[in-house]
């Protein structure tokens, strides 16, 4: 029987995303591999040996025994603030994983795809956009990024960088750029309409965000004509942590 | 004891006996589902508890309305790791609605208006541990919590408690369901921490 075990994780490098969003790669000896939007298990443990875990999702497609978390810091959280402001490369965690068949993308899957996060629901839906760059993959993919405003947009640079076959819309809802043609608000059926795929193509949509978000989403898909079964979501964002 | 996590320290708010391991507590109700949210018009929902002699026991809205109501007050544990502790239902005892089923199935499948489905012995749904819930905190239960109605087994981790509930199907051999067959584990008994396949 399979079984997922604790592995130690020592920090290999850090970036920070935005202000208050940090981007950890471990290294994880015997890392068994993962699919773009899986999770993992993350455990910290005090030196008197309280421990507390939380799920994060991956950020970035397997490769070998990386493992590459985006974490966003959440006021009050407990396992957050040291991910993202005490950690110092060599530090170490426990990793457990990967987890998650479902809101997953396969290199081999032939359907367009339609992305839609919000926030830092971002993440598991960067990893199949990497892992989409890293298998030489042509399947059209289409990125609705919604974010409160320019400064907490993730992976800006690799973003803005041309990707055949990936394009990418954003939606603010606090503050749009100077000039920015859509008016600042919460994403709306013409953001979809105009930015996803048509329902005819028969795209695979993956929707992650906060839950209000995703609710809208989805039920949006479902008035464009999506089918259910097309439509996998995944809840991303503070709950506490 | 673990890899020690340098600087660590934690909040530790979930110092509490009630705290299965590796959970923390949360004020809110966190959602998580697995697509859209379905929406079922109560004159067409129905519950179904199917046998595995090929019999159907069926119940409308206003038929399990009628129905003795209780009142369970639940922790509710969630593999993703938060808990609730509190947590107010309004629903009937699954006691009640196998009243007149017979059966001498052992394993059960819940399935929902969506096609989620999850599978417990039928053991786990009986013996006041498990009830069709329509009402939490004195409201109506909204559709992204499982509304009209959800089942809630609350000794066990909440995917088991599969919400927009449609029915039962009783089974002599077991059969895994959505998140059982995707890696997590079989019986997901949170004081076991028993989350994935193999813990």
């Amino acid at each position: 029987m399979r079984r997922l075990t604790w592995r130690p994780a020592r920090l290999t490098a850090l970036r920070d995303e935005t202000g208050s969003a940090r981007t950890l790669v471990f290294r994880v000896p015997d890392w068994p591999g993962h699919l773009a939007g899986q999770h993992v298990d993350v455990r910290l443990t005090a030196d008197d040996g309280y421990s507390a875990q939380r799920s994060y999702s991956v950020a970035a497609p397997a490769d070998g025994d990386t493992v590459e978390l985006t974490v966003e810091r959440v006021p009050d959280g407990e396992v957050s603030p040291y991910l993202t402001e005490v950690m110092e490369p060599g530090d170490q965690v426990e990793i457990r994983g990967p987890v998650g068949g479902w809101f997953v993308w396969r290199p081999e899957s032939t359907s367009p795809v339609l992305l839609v996060a919000g926030g830092s629901g971002i993440v598991p839906l960067m990893a199949m956009i990497r892992a989409r760059r890293r298998a030489g993959s042509r399947v059209p993919f289409r990125l609705l990024y919604s974010l409160r405003e320019p400064g907490s947009r993730y992976y800006a640079e690799e973003l803005r960088r041309p990707d055949a076959g990936l394009d990418v819309g954003y939606i603010y809802t606090r503050a749009a750029p100077d000039g920015w043609p859509r008016p600042a608000g919460r994403i709306l059926l013409d953001d979809l309409a105009e930015g996803g795929w048509p329902a005819g193509f028969e795209p695979e949509c993956y929707v992650c965000g906060p839950t209000g978000f995703v609710e809208a989403t989805a039920d949006l898909l479902l008035a464009l004509g999506h089918a259910p079964e097309r439509i996998r979501t995944e809840r991303f964002g503070p709950t506490g942590d | 004891m673990g890899i020690i996590s340098r600087g660590f320290q934690g909040r530790r708010r979930g110092d509490d006996d009630r705290l299965p391991p590796g959970q923390y507590l949360v004020d809110d109700f966190p959602v998580l589902s697995t697509g859209p949210t379905p929406r079922i018009p109560l004159e067409r929902w129905e519950f179904a508890i199917d046998t595995e002699a090929g019999q159907t026991h069926r119940w409308s809205w206003p038929e399990l309305m009628a129905l003795p109501q209780e009142t369970p007050t639940v922790d509710i544990h969630c593999v993703t790791k938060w808990s609730k502790l509190g947590t107010g239902w309004q629903g009937v005892s699954l006691d009640t609605l196998f009243e007149d089923v017979e059966s001498a199935a052992e394993y059960a499948l819940a399935y929902s208006y969506g096609g989620y489905t999850t599978n417990l012995p039928l053991e786990d749904l009986l013996d006041g541990k498990a009830w069709i819930v329509h009402k939490f905190d004195g409201e109506e239960l909204e559709p992204r919590h499982g509304g009209p109605a959800r089942l809630l087994v609350p000794h066990l981790y909440l995917w088991k408690s599969a919400k927009w509930i449609h029915g039962i199907r009783l089974l002599d051999e077991d059969w895994p369901g959505f998140w059982e067959t995707a890696g997590y584990h079989n019986y997901g008994d949170p004081w076991r921490e028993q989350r994935y396949e193999g813990d």
